[in-house]
């Protein structure tokens, strides 16, 4: 049986502390299917934690966290947001704007992933891309 | 998921905070009100166990510097055990190493205290 790595997995909790540990695990394992070391995963798993905590800690984001992952050969793109009235989760935008933001969880998921892109002026709306290295 | 907070009085003058689990934003004021408990009761040299910690995050780092910006103000310190690579990563990436002193077993961050 051939398999493929490509697909779209969507989550979406609560906007509460107690689900973040969900929403990482349920990313870590959706990781796990490419090709990713131990450490890459683990990298994976704190960058949307910290999205997540990004989303909670806002006060004027919705109820829900909304975790879109799209998963393709050489990598996982990974968008968390929080929007006020948003009810389905979103493809990925073709053009989001540059990340405006400096908070720690921010630096350190602009650390841990290859690329990092904050849709501005909605809400949190984080879209993340780690590359399954050479 | 779920973080153990155990508090044991070492030689010195100094406390020993051992955590064991995962420091997310949900575990975090569980550990902050440990430490702020001791800082409150006049304890300004803390060592901090992360050996059994398996994840931490920004709102944990959050909580280790504030404990230190606390202690500093009294001319104390806060001392880290670490072992694990995943976690000396964290604090690497954020500069953190430089801030703490980070050690790989209690005994060495103890000695460091005085």
């Amino acid at each position: 049986m051939t398999q493929t790595t490509a697909g779209v997995v969507e989550l979406r909790i609560p906007r509460r502390a107690e689900w973040v540990a969900v929403a990482r695990l349920a990313v870590a394992a959706v990781a796990n299917r490419l090709r990713f070391s131990i450490e890459e995963i683990e990298d994976v798993k704190l960058a949307v934690a910290e999205a997540c905590t990004t989303c909670i800690l806002q006060t004027d984001a919705g109820d829900q966290i909304e975790i879109y992952c799209e998963t393709k050969e050489d990598g996982l793109t990974v968008r968390v947001r929080s929007l006020a009235g948003a009810d389905q989760p979103s493809p990925l935008p073709a053009e989001p704007e540059p990340d405006a933001r400096g908070a720690l969880g921010i630096f350190l998921i602009q650390s841990l992933m290859d690329s990092v892109k904050h849709n501005a002026g909605r809400g949190t709306d984080l879209v993340m891309t780690k590359k399954v290295s050479e | 998921m779920d973080i153990k907070v155990s508090v044991r009085e070492a030689p010195g003058h100094a406390y020993v905070v051992e955590l064991s689990g995962e420091i997310d934003v949900y575990t975090s004021p569980k550990v902050k009100d440990a430490i702020t408990e001791l800082i409150d009761r006049g304890h300004y040299n803390l060592v901090i166990n992360l050996g059994n910690v398996r994840y931490i995050d920004s709102t944990g780092l959050g909580v280790l510097i504030g404990g230190l910006k606390r202690v500093r103000e009294h001319g104390g310190s806060v001392n880290l055990v670490c072992t694990n690579p995943q976690i000396k990563k964290i604090f690497d990436i954020t500069g953190l190493v430089k801030i703490f002193g980070i050690f790989d077993d209690e005994d060495s961050a103890m000695k460091a205290l005085v």
